[in-house]
């Protein structure tokens, strides 16, 4: 783990770094999932450094996370659409910052729901630690330390560029 | 002024009216229902969302698909449902609406889901919630008596989206009972809250309430003005127990003047889509050409129709 840069590191160029690390594994020709909204920018600029044909998946799991009984339903759910068949097939899940592991969890569980993949990996830019469960990443690019009320986010500027930004809880 | 269908931080955590909710609110609904849409097209039609959760369907009046779509959305929430056959219960023995909820409460009821004759029915029921201190219990309103069918009037906004896209440049025509009609009142107050410019309703005087033109809609008792350039046909069911009441001469004389014929519906916009709620009386409001036409979208408002009861009772639990 390390301190916080200042400024923040490049969020395309770790999009970058995280291609590489997964490229050596598409000889399973696996299938990308992007958790929203963060994880599916970057599974779509996943599909475009490595070259993948396939649409990329997209899941937003309001509706298998844990906190419903206390926080209700998320205000502003997205449609989950996998345009691919599950059974089987090797998945990649994608998402920005790794924190607690509940959103993961609740991934996990959505996915499951479309079939029985042959196995899933989880690639993030970011992994703050704060883990409440047993989850790790299988590729990350940065490990960095976050105070609880801080959060790091990914935003999508104008351009369609990636970039991170702090806010304070 | 107190709103019993909101809670403090005004959020919905009861279903009640279309009336006095806010657009922020029906649009919420309307985007949750498009997620849980994709739920129904998977192999597992399931999520989680309100497991260990029960869900009583309290229909004080009968309606086997009102009935039947709710049941399924529950199911697919990963709800318990129990369905009371309320006429051969303990209502026939003289047990009070209150008392029969009270029960059910001490059975750990968590949402009920009810149709009844009374209009305002299930304001009763919310009020004597929030008076025993039970704002963990919720209340969804499947049509009470002339007043409001909320769930009716959410599936049709949802398919008017879906087919027009947005709501800012709608030309909306209502046709038939609008008097006796629930669904009609829901339909008129989320059209306009959603902001559709113009709504229409079209009938014989005696089946249009007096003052529709208080809540800004352009009354027509010609079917042919009527349904001129209108994008969306919305088709009432004609309650067939109207025209021993004297309001109509007859089902064939009532077809002519407003029953929707190919030649009829050829005066609205072509692209326009026809609606209606269900049961369909073919020959009736609506010639069988238009029912099982192109332009028909009825049976796809069954299939919105759970969707959207399932966004309902998932953003209600979670308030």
């Amino acid at each position: 783990m390390s301190p916080l840069p200042n400024p923040l590191p490049d969020a395309e160029a770790q999009c970058r770094q995280l291609a590489d690390l997964i490229r050596p594994q598409l000889h399973h020709s696996p299938a990308l999932i992007g958790i929203y909204s963060g994880g599916a920018w970057i599974a779509e600029r996943l599909k475009e450094l490595l070259g993948l044909p396939e649409d990329i998946g997209l899941i937003d799991v309001s509706f298998y996370r844990d906190d419903f009984a206390e926080k209700g339903l998320h205000p502003q759910v997205k449609p989950t659409v996998i345009p691919f068949d599950v059974e089987g097939r090797h998945l990649i899940l994608v998402d920005d910052v790794l924190y607690t592991g509940r959103t993961t969890r609740a991934a996990l569980n959505e996915l499951f729901d479309y079939g029985r993949p042959a196995s899933v990996t989880l690639a993030v830019l970011a992994d703050r630690g704060g883990r409440e469960l047993p989850i790790g990443a299988t590729w990350c690019v940065w490990n960095v330390d976050l105070s609880d009320g801080e959060n790091l986010v990914l935003g999508r500027q104008d351009d369609g560029q990636l970039a991170w930004r702090l806010e304070n809880a | 002024m107190h709103n019993p269908q909101l809670n403090k931080d005004g959020e919905l955590t009861h279903l009640l009216s279309i009336e006095g909710l806010p657009q922020r609110i029906l649009t919420q609904i309307l985007d949750t229902a498009a997620s849980f849409m994709e739920v129904s097209a998977r192999d597992v039609k399931k999520v989680p969302l309100l497991r260990g959760k029960s869900v009583f369907n309290l229909f004080f009046e009968n309606s086997t698909r009102t009935r039947t779509t709710f049941e399924i959305a529950a199911k697919r929430l990963s709800a318990d449902v129990i369905n009371l056959d309320i006429n051969k219960s303990s209502a026939s023995k003289g047990e009070t609406l209150l008392d029969t909820i009270d029960n059910l409460c001490a059975m750990h009821a968590n949402l009920f889901v009810v149709r009844h004759a009374s209009s305002g029915a299930p304001y009763l029921i919310a009020e004597h919630l929030r008076n025993i201190g039970r704002d963990d219990v919720h209340v969804v309103n499947a049509g009470d008596g002339r007043h409001a069918h909320p769930t009716q009037g959410l599936l049709d906004m949802y398919t008017i989206r879906h087919y027009k896209k947005n709501f800012s440049q709608l030309r909306v025509a209502i046709v038939g009972d609008i008097l006796h009609s629930r669904v009609a009142r829901s339909d008129i107050h989320a059209l306009t809250t959603l902001g559709v410019p113009e709504v229409r309703a079209i009938g014989p005087e005696t089946l249009l309430p007096k003052h529709l033109d208080k809540l800004g809609v352009h009354v027509f008792h010609d079917m042919n003005e009527g349904l001129k350039d209108v994008d969306v046909v919305i088709m009432l069911r004609l309650q067939n127990e109207r025209m021993t009441g004297a309001l109509l001469p007859s089902a064939g004389e009532y077809f002519r003047h407003y029953g929707l014929t190919p030649q009829k519906l050829a005066l609205a916009k072509p692209d326009a889509i026809v609606m209606h709620p269900g049961p369909m009386n073919r020959g009736v409001e609506i010639h069988s050409a238009v029912a099982d036409g192109g332009q028909a979208v009825i049976l796809p408002q069954v299939t919105f129709g759970i969707a959207v009861r399932m966004a309902v009772m998932s953003i209600v639990a979670g308030n």
